[in-house]
């Protein structure tokens, strides 16, 4: 029987240990769920990868809901997504206690102008990898391209994309689904 | 009251986040900094520089930081805020999580389902432009520098080029960041 403390210590390891977000976890989380631990097929584990992508939320945390539920319920899945983020929590919170005491500090301040531009290129870069993922060709940029520019410009809150995507994406099977029948 | 905000916001933000980390950034740009303005941009773009350097997946980052600091910047002492920040990080996650939870319980064949996959078609557009403007939001004259041609300024379209490419090429995200940080705090603090 797995028990819910070597659920959370997985996790704990796989959350503690990652830094770049939840695309950097998922080979850590196949090498010590599928491989290691040998508590899901890789079947399994893959089935669980495309799920937590597909459904909203935290891919991380997604991952850790749905495992720690195929494994042991409710419990399991809480046990897993504490272990996974009571790190990173503690950690970021420590950082915004000393951030407020020394971001007018010199030295802080030279390395945050540093930063900055950095991590906006970290924003960006994924953008483009994505948009080969996606097949984005020719005829469909202008989707992401609108998207982008609505956003950016006219200031329209990113839940309106998101809320229009899915009618459109509801509609078009509506309508497959009745060209399919006839 | 304060916490019933952060709570129904972050409750919002995990909802309608598709993509991952870098697609709930856009959300909770524009929902803490345009919004509600319990941030200014560049507090933004700082929570976000360390949310990259830190374990831990960037969205659970980023909302713990910006409860944090949104209550902080609202008059409240640091214990107060550390227990908003802990009600946003919980309200980020909780819906996710009950979806997941009886969508593995209930529906073995999701991803055959003719609607989700019709969906999902139009989201893998629509997310890419999403992060898209994320990015280009966070390229304003608080990140960069002015006026235009100052050192901050070429400085920093150099460092966005050099970490934009070594960051395609793979490179760990935590050196990137560190590089640039030192960088800074030679260009910055000697010249």
């Amino acid at each position: 029987m797995i028990k819910y403390c070597d659920l959370f210590w997985s996790f704990f390891k796989i959350g503690t240990f990652t830094i770049g977000g939840g695309y950097a976890m998922i080979p850590l989380m196949e090498r010590e769920l599928v491989d290691r631990q040998q508590w899901l097929s890789r079947q399994d584990f893959l089935d669980q990868v495309a799920l937590s992508q597909s459904l909203p939320g935290i891919l991380a945390v997604n991952m850790a809901a749905g495992v720690g539920y195929r494994i042991r319920g409710v419990r399991g899945s809480v046990a897993a997504i504490v272990g996974n983020i009571i790190m990173p929590v503690i950690f970021i919170l420590s950082l915004a206690v000393l951030y407020r005491l020394f971001r007018h500090n010199a030295a802080v301040e030279h390395f945050f102008m540093g930063v900055r531009p950095a991590a906006v290129a970290l924003i960006a870069a994924p953008v483009f990898k994505l948009a080969k993922s996606a097949q984005i060709g020719w005829m469909s940029c202008w989707i992401p391209i609108l998207c982008a520019l609505l956003i950016w410009l006219w200031g329209v809150n990113p839940i309106f994309i998101i809320l229009a995507s899915v009618a459109l994406g509801l509609a078009t099977g509506w309508l497959n689904k009745k060209t399919d029948a006839q | 009251m304060i916490f019933f905000e952060i709570f129904w916001t972050f409750l919002k933000i995990g909802i309608f986040t598709f993509g991952g980390g870098a697609a709930m950034v856009a959300l909770i740009q524009n929902e803490v900094t345009v919004s509600h303005q319990w941030l200014t941009q560049k507090e933004f773009t700082d929570i976000l520089a360390v949310s990259q350097m830190t374990p831990g997946p960037i969205g659970i980052n980023t909302a713990t930081y910006t409860g944090y600091t949104a209550i902080f910047n609202a008059g409240h002492p640091a214990w107060v805020a550390v227990v908003g920040s802990l009600i946003a990080t919980l309200a980020v996650i909780i819906l996710p999580v009950i979806l997941m939870i009886l969508t593995v319980k209930m529906l073995q064949r999701f991803q055959t389902n003719r609607y989700v996959q019709s969906v999902m078609t139009v989201l893998r557009l629509t997310v890419v432009g999403i992060i898209a403007s994320a990015a280009l939001v966070l390229v304003n004259a608080d990140s960069f520098g002015v006026p235009a041609l100052s050192l901050h300024f070429v400085a920093s379209i150099v460092i966005f080029m050099i970490v934009f490419v070594l960051s395609i090429k793979k490179f760990n995200p935590v050196y990137l960041m560190l590089g640039a940080g030192f960088a800074g705090m030679l260009l910055y603090g000697w010249f």
